[in-house]
């Protein structure tokens, strides 16, 4: 069992608006979960969702220290860092939906959200799937001569899969601007990652292959943001790859609709306890923030989000004919057609 | 005109849109050294290791970092030495590259070219010989391109190349030697378009690849006999040219479909059951399909060679087809 951190530590000389910023994107998250799984139950939501109740700090202390330039591949628990690049609450509803508008216009659904106007080229439904495309993508980075980087997020789970070799093996040989950031919530599926992992795991792995790596406490948002600012600030002076291992815990079950029974209430207990949410929130109270102020952000970020979520249930199923369009632009896909 | 081989081609094919595009670019391994049957000879020296990239012996990660490149602003075509190996790389070609146009809304396209250099070729066995087009044609989103002459070598690949879409581009092993006449200037083949090889009234043989070239030897038995076979050349095999092939069968009433590849599922039932569909009241006789049984490709030249359709198969296959024997 991995043993939850320890008590926050204080911090003085905190950017105070920043850090709230920070701390009304992870209720953004928050509460856009934990309003799909509510209309899941209801019905609005079609196909499986998969909460990342819990793993706010990896979104915020991550995902939002990107240039809107930059690019991001995801994973199929990955509304926080959609989120958190900048694409729409309203879009990423709808598309949980399956309605019109959405950000791939119904018909990617959750584990598919992708807004390439954000630079987020996409949630895969494949584990382990997105880390050779984030290599490439950070190959054309390099032909073209850009300074952009391109973060890649993924779960424990993931390193136990060919890609997670192969697609670190790429960017270090190619010596590519990539981020990868192993999201290590303890659990693959439904199994215990140590389980199923030889080895000491995704840090240990890449610096096998020289890829400078550090191991965090995914729950610190500060400590990620600290760690995210140098490897970024490194990636893009032409560094090569890094990868962070963030650790931190799933506080739902793999999916919105897994009870997750096989976890012992008190391990749950104790993580609740290191709530990224709430450790934020003290370490903004230290810093001058009261109570008040930080209830009436937390109300307003929950009525927003009922309104975008009220907006989505309003909206419009896509126009059947879209069932053809964007599959490709050689043939007829239309039934009867061949 | 000029006579070049099927695989310099190739070769001039690369060069060209490389020249004329710079967001084009080649991975695989062994690129730099011109790669495994020398498709990319001296173009390291033209355009650079960065262009023409080496690789690991990782054909997944091939595949996925080209779809990632496709969709940020290059377009890469993609070595994957023979066909056989692309199995290494099926997620990333079926479940990435063909999918995700469509899942993301039409945000992205994926412009990669696959080349799986494929079929029966010199006691290549099992591993190393496989004909598995009609898998790809099967996947909405790819397209599947199959030249059997240098002049298509060199117009299909520029235009596989300039195609928006994920291009599986299937060349055959056994025709990287063969000479052919191709244009000196800019020559494109257009995606989707059959060639009629030959042109006859009795019988409609549609063929692709490297089995253009029997059934035109098989044509030229059965002319000396009195029948003339009209010969399809698919090139595309998605999307194909159903317009021609219908138009031909119309004229003939009998359609044989000749493929390498097992037969059993293979893409010649598409095109068997196509014209059964559409045509069964003009038929003279039945559809037929010539393929490989469904057994793997063997190493000895004997077995290898039983699996092969040959002209002669192809002779009978029709002489049955028109004169059906008593029964």
């Amino acid at each position: 069992m991995t043993p939850a951190p320890a008590a926050p530590q204080r911090h003085s000389n905190l950017d105070r608006p920043h850090l709230l910023r920070l701390y009304e994107l992870m209720l953004r998250i928050r509460a856009f979960e934990e309003l799909a799984v509510e209309a899941q139950k209801e019905g609005y939501v079609l196909g499986a969702i998969h909460p990342s109740i819990g793993q706010e700090a990896v979104a915020a202390g991550v995902c939002a220290q990107l240039r809107r330039d930059d690019l991001m591949l995801s994973t199929h628990r990955g509304h926080g860092h959609t989120l958190a690049k900048g694409a729409d609450a309203l879009a990423m509803m709808r598309e949980l939906f399956g309605r019109e508008g959405g950000t791939c216009g119904g018909k990617g659904g959750s584990m598919h959200i992708a807004d390439f106007e954000v630079g987020m080229l996409g949630a895969n439904g494949v584990v382990s799937a997105n880390i050779p495309i984030a290599a490439g993508a950070a190959h054309a980075i390099k032909l073209r001569g850009e300074d952009r980087i391109v973060a890649c997020l993924f779960g424990d789970g993931a390193i136990n899969r060919g890609p997670f070799l192969e697609g670190l093996n790429w960017a270090k040989v190619f010596e590519l601007p990539v981020l990868f950031v192993c999201e290590d919530n303890g659990f693959a599926a439904t199994t215990r990652t140590s389980s199923m992992t030889a080895g000491p795991g995704a840090a240990a792995r890449a610096e096998a292959l020289d890829i400078p790596a550090e191991t965090l406490d995914g729950n610190d948002l500060l400590a990620l943001e600290s760690a995210t600012r140098d490897a970024i600030a490194a990636i893009r002076a032409g560094g090569g790859p890094r990868l962070l291992h963030c650790r931190t815990y799933r506080m739902t079950g793999h999916t919105a609709v897994d009870p997750a029974a096989y976890r012992p209430a008190e391990e749950v207990a104790q993580w609740r306890d290191a709530d990224p949410i709430a450790r934020v929130a003290a370490l903004l109270q230290d810093g001058g923030s009261g109570s008040d102020e930080l209830d009436a952000i937390a109300a307003k970020v929950r009525q927003d989000m009922e309104e975008i979520c009220q907006s989505a249930k309003d909206s419009p199923w896509p126009a059947e004919a879209r069932a053809f369009e964007d599959v490709q632009d050689m043939g007829d896909p239309r039934e009867r057609a061949y | 005109m000029a006579a070049i081989t099927y695989l310099e081609a190739g070769r001039r094919a690369l060069a060209e849109e490389m020249r004329r595009d710079p967001s084009v670019w080649a991975v695989g391994e062994d690129l730099g050294r011109g790669g495994v049957f020398g498709q990319y000879k001296s173009l390291a020296d033209e355009f650079g290791p960065a262009r023409i990239s080496d690789a690991p012996i990782s054909e997944a990660c091939i595949m996925g970092a080209s779809v990632g490149a496709a969709m940020s602003g290059t377009r890469p075509v993609v070595e994957m030495r023979f066909s056989d190996f692309a199995l290494c790389a099926v997620d990333e070609l079926v479940n990435q590259a063909a999918k995700a146009r469509y899942m993301f809304g039409g945000q992205t396209k994926v412009p990669l070219v696959v080349r799986q250099p494929m079929g029966m070729w010199r006691s290549s066995a099992a591993q190393h010989s496989q004909s598995l087009e009609a898998w790809y044609v099967h996947i909405p989103g790819l397209v599947v391109v199959a030249p059997a002459t240098p002049a298509d070598n060199l117009g299909l690949l520029k235009s596989a190349i300039r195609c928006d879409d994920p291009v599986v581009y299937l060349e055959h092993k056994n025709l990287w030697t063969l000479e052919g006449e191709v244009p000196e200037d800019e020559h494109l083949t257009p995606l989707g378009v059959a060639e009629t090889v030959r042109e006859g009234r009795d019988v409609t043989l549609v063929t692709w690849s490297a089995q253009r070239w029997a059934c035109l030897e098989a044509a030229e038995t059965l002319s000396a006999e009195g029948i003339e076979a009209e010969v399809i050349d698919l090139r595309t095999l998605w999307p194909w040219d159903r317009d021609r092939v219908l138009a031909s069968v119309e004229k003939t009433g009998r359609l044989l479909v000749v493929q390498e590849a097992v037969s059993v599922a293979g893409f010649g039932a598409e095109i068997a059951a196509s014209v059964a569909e559409a045509l069964h009241k003009r038929l003279a006789a039945p559809v037929k399909r010539l393929g490989a049984p469904r057994v793997p490709v063997s190493y000895a030249p004997p077995l290898e060679a039983r699996v092969r359709v040959t002209a002669e198969a192809i002779v009978a296959a029709a002489r049955e087809q028109i004169t059906p024997a008593a029964a």
